[in-house]
């Protein structure tokens, strides 16, 4: 051919961003697809980790955040008594105990000691060792068993196949409005094609929002070249917008009495209403320069900018306030309090989780779709090449092998003893064990038979946790609901929801029967025989 | 053909397509790296510009990488983002000897 020729017959952009799309979606679904489902269920962490940690009593009404400062900053000085930081989350009705760190140079690892405080008493409250749902929403974009510096690049560069695969799909969708308005059911490729693009339109400005969001949390480390060339000073205001953090300074070495802390919550309360008050931290409490510092709930607001009170803490004077920023900080804080969706109400989680599950059924169906897809095209039905028969598994493992992982991380929350050591780490354990298992099943197993057995078995699991938790917990589904014990009885019927959605994919899957194709058998030598007319462009798949 | 025609053959027909990939992954990341530094440039205080870089920068990697597989060819991919970094490039030296401090 000569090179007019070629320039003549070069793709159209509708076809050069569908290849962009496929390739950046094939390669970086796997992960994008754990990426969103735990980043799904992570809109509901707090209430994951309360579940996973039934010893600790049903949430009562929360006591003066005052004074559960106090009750708190007593005990940690008690124990630690010239920590130079110390810092106190304050409960809320989503997470109603109180958690706190503390400098503590006895402390393994960084030097700091952490726990859960029961707000009325102060006292430390002892639950099973347990990640709870910290562990999906850390999985989420740190994974696990790699540094996290590691684990965060890789979660960025997926991210970055993410957008691009938006900005690809949008493109090489002709009709996306008209479009968005077909479901051709029962027609094989079409209906995972209309699938897959109903998903993605339907939730589109959520998907970018929240790739392009993700990338942003995590801008500090992908684009640090703009804050180097910066002098530490400017360096730290831009930080300082991303992260309430203050450092301790230094201690005056002289003995002086620290000022009580419910007036200083009480100050913050008077300016931020009675819920007002999110965290309290206290430096170098019973020196002369000690200081408090009251952050406000992170709940009253869509943007992460941190908003801060500063007092001196033996005088009581009012030092610094926070509660401006500029507005590209404040757009980068709307962004980010988008992302993680801490402003929202139940109504308003539950449109996160929903749209969110949407978004992960996106990335499952594209993967699918490119199977079916090219299952269709292949001249042997029987002997798929190689990269086919990867995706093939990888897809089995990735997608019903996940739901079966996440639901043994359930089981091994309840089942394994309570005076285990490392008992914490465990429960990780077996959800990768159990994710491993699912693979060699995959690999094993004829596809069909591995989806459809895999997807059964997410169901059983799923059904059946909570008659695992009426067995081994005083915290049966009948007393969550009759005591109006949302938490409990929410997740648990949305387990027993999940169960059905599982059971219906692995009936369809199972009923499934390829569509007949006039392929000839036993002539590798034969020309392939296209089973489907060839689609026109346009299409996007 | 001969061993080394066929391996050179095969190298021209693949060719292009790593020339794209290098543009887009390395490429796309250089320039918005390097709008990010350019960003500082910007008028109004520099935490704030340093901001805008940041949270743009990857809207800029996006749309690069688009650039280099919508366009014609792997010569003209390269082209594109090395117009777009000439561009930048004076704004972020100018920002790095000490402009907008």
């Amino acid at each position: 051919m000569s090179a007019k020729q070629t320039v003549a017959q070069a793709p159209g952009i509708r076809q050069t961003m569908s290849d962009l799309h496929i390739w950046t979606g094939l390669l970086a679904g796997w992960i994008l697809y754990a990426m969103f489902l735990t980043g799904t269920v992570s809109y509901f962490k707090d209430e994951i980790s309360r579940y996973m940690r039934p010893e600790l009593p049903v949430a009562q009404a929360l006591p003066d955040a005052g004074r559960t400062a106090e009750q708190v900053a007593a005990a940690i000085l008690a124990q630690t008594p010239g920590t130079p930081q110390l810092g106190i989350t304050l409960p809320t009705p989503r997470n109603p105990t109180a958690s706190a760190f503390w400098r503590d140079p006895q402390a393994k690892g960084r030097g700091f000691g952490s726990g859960v405080f029961d707000p009325a008493t102060g006292a430390r409250l002892d639950a099973r060792e347990t990640r709870g749902g910290d562990f999906f929403y850390a999985f989420h974009f740190n994974f696990h068993y790699m540094p996290v510096i590691w684990g965060r690049w890789l979660a960025g560069l997926c991210a970055m196949f993410m957008l691009v695969a938006i900005v690809s799909g949008v493109i090489t969708h002709k009709k996306i409005f008209t479009d968005f308005f077909t479901f051709r059911w029962g027609k094989g490729q079409r209906s995972w094609l209309d699938a897959h693009a109903a998903l993605s339109v339907l939730g589109l400005p959520f998907h970018f929002m929240i790739t392009w969001s993700g990338l942003i949390t995590l801008m500090v480390l992908y684009m640090p070249w703009g804050l180097q060339s910066l002098a530490p000073p400017a360096r730290q205001a831009v930080t300082s917008e991303m992260r309430f953090f203050v450092p301790p300074g230094k201690p005056a070495g002289e003995a002086a009495p620290l000022l009580p802390l419910a007036g200083f919550v009480q100050q913050a309360q008077a300016r931020w209403g009675p819920d007002g008050a999110g965290t309290v931290q206290v430096n170098h409490a019973g020196d002369a320069n000690a200081r408090v510092l009251v952050a406000r709930q992170q709940a009253q607001r869509v943007s992460t900018t941190p908003q801060y009170l500063l007092f001196d803490g033996v005088s009581g004077a009012l030092l610094k306030t926070k509660d401006t920023s500029g507005p590209a900080a404040t757009t980068q804080g709307v962004l980010y309090g988008l992302h993680l969706g801490r402003f929202a109400d139940i109504a308003t989680r539950w449109l996160y989780f929903l749209v969110s599950l949407a978004g992960t059924a996106m990335v499952g169906t594209g993967l699918v779709l490119w199977t079916v897809k090219r299952r269709a095209r292949l001249p042997d039905p029987d002997k798929p090449y190689f990269g086919f028969r990867v995706a093939e598994r990888l897809n089995i493992a990735a997608i019903a092998g996940l739901s079966v992982a996440m639901t043994a991380f359930f089981w091994g929350n309840r089942l394994l003893p309570m005076e285990m050591a490392q008992r914490a780490n465990w429960e990780i354990h077996l959800f990768f064990i159990a994710w491993g298992l699912a693979l060699a099943w995959a690999l094993l197993r004829r596809p069909k038979r591995a989806w459809v057995e895999l997807l059964w078995l997410a169901a059983a699991l799923l059904a059946l946790t909570p008659v695992l938790n009426a067995l081994t917990t005083s915290r049966p589904l009948w007393r969550s609901l009759a005591q109006g014990d949302w938490v409990y009885a929410g997740l648990e019927l949305t387990l027993l929801a999940l169960a059905a959605v599982h059971a219906a994919l692995a009936l369809r899957t199972a009923r499934h029967q390829p569509r007949a194709r006039p392929v000839r058998k036993g002539g590798a030598s034969q020309p392939p025989v296209p089973a489907l007319p060839a689609e026109p462009v346009g299409e996007g798949a | 053909m001969t061993g080394a025609a066929a391996l050179f053959a095969k190298a021209r027909s693949v060719g292009p397509l790593v020339s794209r990939i290098v543009a887009a992954v390395c490429g796309g990341y250089a320039l918005a790296a390097l709008f990010s530094v350019a960003a500082l440039a910007l008028p109004g205080p520099l935490p704030e510009a340093a901001m805008t870089g940041m949270v743009a920068s990857f809207l800029v990697y996006a749309g690069a990488v688009v650039w280099v597989f919508a366009v014609r060819s792997a010569t003209r991919a390269w082209a594109g983002l090395a117009v777009a970094a000439l561009v930048l490039l004076p704004l972020a030296l100018w920002v790095r000897h000490g402009g907008a401090a």
